[in-house]
């Protein structure tokens, strides 16, 4: 065979083979979008969102996929700019046509999502903690509403085995989820008759790196009673915070300090023996002992190991991933129900599923409201980075997006718009 | 002699067991419970007991090696042995054996336990650390244990501190002049907790009285108070001193190396914060070498991570001299873009290989924790040690560019590069040097920044626009301007953030800068002669 001969043949086949596998996806795949930044400062919360969606993307194909179709998941990068995640999102909607987006982590990229699902009636299932104070019939927010976190953490701190703290410091990255979150919570410290004087609440810019007058400044205002901290420090913010409270000697034991943005995820980037101690709220922690977790922690594993992802040898599995894993599961129970991958017809359908989740709960997709019932927990942190449980509601919880301690929304509907 | 041996381990083993024997089982059976009130108890009451095992079993709780099985026997494993606290009795540990989960509150019961016992300790140190625990949380039901300790103690400091416990204990005494001595005595506390209970004595209540019906307590409450008031004070300026001092020190690592690349060459260099980075990441990756290699001499891997991090960032930066930036010089604009891209081209680089997650890079023991100065000021051994670090290297970068030949080649090619060029400087070889030397030094500023905060691909990005502020605040071209910059910023920075807090300290930093640079656009120091044009 001479050499334009082979040329000519390769071509032919990979033709071939390209057109086989083209019309083998239009036929019998259903698209789904996966909206994550991979790149800029996000990228060290969502690529391990992306990646867990991967996995469950696989899971579900190798046990026959949904209603026998394969699931072809379609990863795009917003970069962790905000405007690129609706571009994204409508690219995702009008292009690539896929029956549902996984994704977003910051509140300000739902933000700015949301218009361009709602013109064109997408489906969203968000992962993360926020602050609440929204319900939109396009979304199922599959992580924690306040009432999920926040306050159980400070009720617990409250609580004679928490440490029955009568100060509060409410110390945050200056954006909207602390700012709401703190308001909550202020609210709701005054009705359990906390005076104003007791309450401190500093904001931090973003990407801080300097806590010395903050710390000093606890300190000073510990000195007053016993204080505990509640952080809604952004994300890795958080590490040279904790690096100079522990340099700086306040321990657990003195200030305990609540975050509701650390988890095993952040840890691995810390040293956490000065951490030891200190709290965290979630609707899921590692550490966590039963069958369902055991096993999806063994799947994260072995599937971080078989993709050869940076650092594979030490991943670790938090809440927001426990979270993607449940909300893809659930949106494909709720196509099964419906048997069709029809937006309007999912939505009605994933109202009242349940899901055995590695929380070791069933959990339910409220009928409502388009927010999970989760179970709550308060970890200590341990020296190895894992969270030891001290504290767990008995049941799954009920989400309240809309906050009963900011005025104005009881007047508001416990179901969204247009439903 | 095999006979002495013999009977030898008979009598220790009696001793053993008999030591063993001595604990309740009353006492440690709680402590596997899940009463939380039990627990504490237990703890409380196995602290008073005093004894080597009480001790023992409350260490080995407090470092999580007590394990209860489901039938709730208590076990202490070490090494995955267990032994039976109560009988000594060595057995494997057993499939259900689970370590008991001590949370915040046991663990403070535990330290104010265990600091007790300690005060009976042999070795003087722990026993003053343990005065000073016991000082933090003095309560009435520790009087007894602390001035029995006291009778003992033969330490003049210690004696000191033990006494200070006492009385605040004696500030609730039903004896007035209990209570006047306890406050006089106070006066020289640097325990700032006692402020508010002082405070609230001399509080009138509405009906005219006061909550400390003595006057002459009263009175020796106000001078009590004034002087502790006086000591915050000069705890808070001198924190703010320093904590400015600090700042200070990591502005300027960070700028010094744009203080010869941008300052010095006069090259935009968008992609200095990921040089930082990349000093920072060759920390990380020597602390692993040493974890490999070297584990017994962890804590001196910051000492080699210097030098390997400023060859490292060198040589990255004469790559990026030589093939990108020598191209573009005297096009500023295009200067700026190239290098913005290499930024980004070298953040994700960073962020293939490591993981776009953070890496953890931890304090070694001799930089960890702090001392305490004025009795409540807390300077910590990191940021010392920057500091120290910082002034380091500015006299390494000022002996190099006036003391060296190649310095008198940067400073004449900065002056006049073409009567530099006539004269037989190899100008571009001292550009790739200058700029070499530049990265460096930004890599062992990226070395301080590891153990300061986050190492991520992102380091960079959050000290560029604060290096090219102290730089341009600094004068450009100036060495000394930079230094005072730094200094002048960080210290500003400290003294508004507690009237202004941390956001609106950041803008007013920002808006002083502008009207300054509006009136003085050269900076602090401006460069005199030819080339100042």
């Amino acid at each position: 065979m001479n050499r334009k001969q082979f040329l000519k043949t390769l071509l032919g086949a990979s033709l071939a083979a390209a057109w086989f596998t083209g019309s083998a996806s239009a036929a019998d795949t259903i698209k789904v979008g996966v909206l994550h930044s991979l790149s800029g400062t996000m990228a060290i919360s969502e690529t391990s969102l992306k990646d867990v969606a991967l996995m469950t993307i696989d899971e579900i194909n190798a046990s026959g996929g949904v209603m026998g179709k394969q699931l072809e998941a379609v990863v795009v990068d917003p970069a962790s700019n905000w405007p690129l995640f609706a571009e994204k999102a409508r690219g995702l909607l009008s292009q690539d046509k896929v029956a549902v987006v996984f994704g977003c982590w910051t509140s300000v990229s739902r933000k700015s999502v949301l218009p361009v699902f709602k013109e064109l009636n997408g489906l969203l299932f968000y992962p993360v903690q926020y602050e609440g104070e929204e319900l939109e019939k396009n979304v199922f927010y599959t992580g924690a509403a306040p009432n999920q976190q926040a306050i159980p953490a400070v009720e617990y701190l409250m609580s004679k085995e928490g440490g029955g703290a009568k100060r509060w410091v409410l110390l945050g990255t200056d954006y909207v989820y602390p700012r709401t979150t703190n308001k909550i919570l202020r609210a709701f410290l005054k009705s359990k008759g906390v005076d104003e004087k007791d309450i401190d609440e500093v904001y931090t810019p973003f990407g801080h790196s300097d806590y010395q007058t903050i710390v000093a400044n606890i300190k000073k205002f510990a000195a007053g009673g016993k204080t505990a901290v509640v952080s809604t420090i952004n994300g890795d913010s958080n590490v040279p915070f904790y690096k100079e409270l522990g340099n700086a000697g306040l321990k657990a034991t003195d200030v305990p300090v609540v975050a509701f943005s650390v988890g095993e995820e952040e840890l691995r980037g810390v040293d956490t023996k000065p951490l030891v101690g200190h709290l965290a709220a979630w609707n899921y922690f590692q550490s966590i002992k039963n069958p369902v977790n055991t096993e999806f922690i063994k799947k994260w594993k072995a599937y971080a190991k078989a993709k050869g992802l940076p650092n594979a040898d030490t991943v670790v599995t938090n809440d927001p991933m426990e979270a993607t894993y449940i909300g893809i599961h659930m949106w494909k129970q709720a196509v099964e129900k419906a048997k069709t991958t029809d937006v309007d017809k999912v939505i009605a359908a994933v109202g009242g599923q349940t899901f055995k989740a590695p929380s070791g709960f069933t959990i339910k997709m409220d009928e409502k409201n388009h927010h999970l019932h989760k179970p709550v927990f308060i970890g200590e942190i341990k020296a190895d980075g894992q969270f030891s449980v001290v504290w767990k509601t008995p049941g799954p919880v009920r989400a309240q997006p809309w906050s009963p301690f900011i005025a104005g929304n009881d007047k508001k509907k416990d179901v969204p718009e247009g439903m | 002699m095999r006979r002495i041996l013999i009977s030898l381990a008979w009598a220790l083993a009696a001793v053993w067991t008999s030591a063993f024997a001595a604990l309740d089982p009353g006492l440690v059976k709680p402590l596997g419970g899940d009463d939380a009130d039990a627990r504490v108890e237990a703890i409380t009451k196995l602290g008073a007991l005093g004894t080597p095992e009480a001790f023992a079993i409350l260490n080995a709780l407090n470092e999580e090696k007590l394990y209860a099985t489901a039938e709730g026997r208590v076990l202490v494993v070490e090494d995955d042995k267990a032994t039976d606290p109560l009988t000594g009795e060595k057995l494997d540990v057993p499939e259900d054996a689970d370590s008991i989960t001590v949370n915040n509150r046991l663990r403070r019961e535990l330290e104010s336990a265990l600091a007790g016992l300690r005060l009976f300790a042999d070795d003087v140190k722990v026993r003053l650390k343990a005065a000073k625990e016991v000082q933090q949380n003095a309560g009435a039901a520790q009087l007894p244990m602390l001035e029995k300790a006291l009778a003992k103690e033969t330490d003049p400091r210690i004696r000191d501190v033990l006494d200070m416990a006492v009385a605040t204990i004696n500030l609730k005494s039903d004896d007035a002049a209990k209570r006047k001595l306890a406050v006089e005595r106070l006066a020289d506390t640097t325990n700032a907790s006692i402020r508010p209970v002082l405070a609230a004595m001399i509080e009138p209540k509405p009906d005219g009285t006061f909550v400390e019906p003595d006057e002459a307590v009263r009175a020796a409450v106000v001078d009590t108070l004034a002087r502790i008031d006086r000591h915050l004070l000069v705890i808070e300026w001198a924190g703010n001193l320093f904590y400015g001092l600090s700042l200070a020190s990591v502005l300027l690592l960070a700028a010094l190396g744009l203080a010869i690349t941008f300052g010095l060459m006069g090259i935009i260099n968008m992609a200095h914060g990921e040089l930082l980075m990349i000093g920072a990441y060759s920390t990380y990756v020597v602390q692993l070498a040493f974890r490999r290699w070297f584990p017994g001499e962890l804590d001196w891997y910051v000492v080699a991570a210097v030098p390997t991090a400023f060859i490292i960032t060198a040589a990255v930066g004469m790559l990026l001299e030589r093939t990108v930036i020598r191209w573009l010089y005297g096009r500023p604009l295009e200067t700026l873009l190239a290098t913005w891209g290499i930024s980004l081209a070298l953040m994700q680089t960073v962020r293939t290989i490591f993981g776009a997650q953070n890496v953890e890079v931890a304090n070694p023991s001799w930089m960890s924790g702090g001392v305490t100065v004025l009795g409540g000021l807390v300077l910590t051994y990191n940021r010392m040690v920057i500091i120290g670090f910082a002034v380091f290297v500015v006299i390494i970068v000022w002996a190099l560019l006036n003391k060296t030949r190649l310095g008198l080649f940067v400073r004449a090619v900065t002056q006049n590069r073409r009567m530099a060029d006539c004269v037989g400087v190899p100008t571009g070889r001292v550009d790739m040097l200058t700029f070499g030397l530049g990265s460096g030094i930004a890599g062992l500023g990226g070395v301080a920044l590891s153990q300061l905060g986050n190492v991520g691909p992102d380091l960079g990005q959050s000290y560029i626009v604060d290096s090219f502020m102290v730089v341009v605040l600094g004068g450009v071209g100036q060495l000394a301007g930079t230094v005072i910059a730094a200094i002048g910023l960080g210290e500003l920075n400290k003294f508004l953030e507690p009237y202004a807090g941390a956001v609106l300290a950041k803008i007013a930093i920002l808006v002083v800068i502008v009207l300054f640079i509006q009136k003085r656009p050269q900076g602090l120091f401006a460069l005199k002669g030819r080339s100042a044009d």
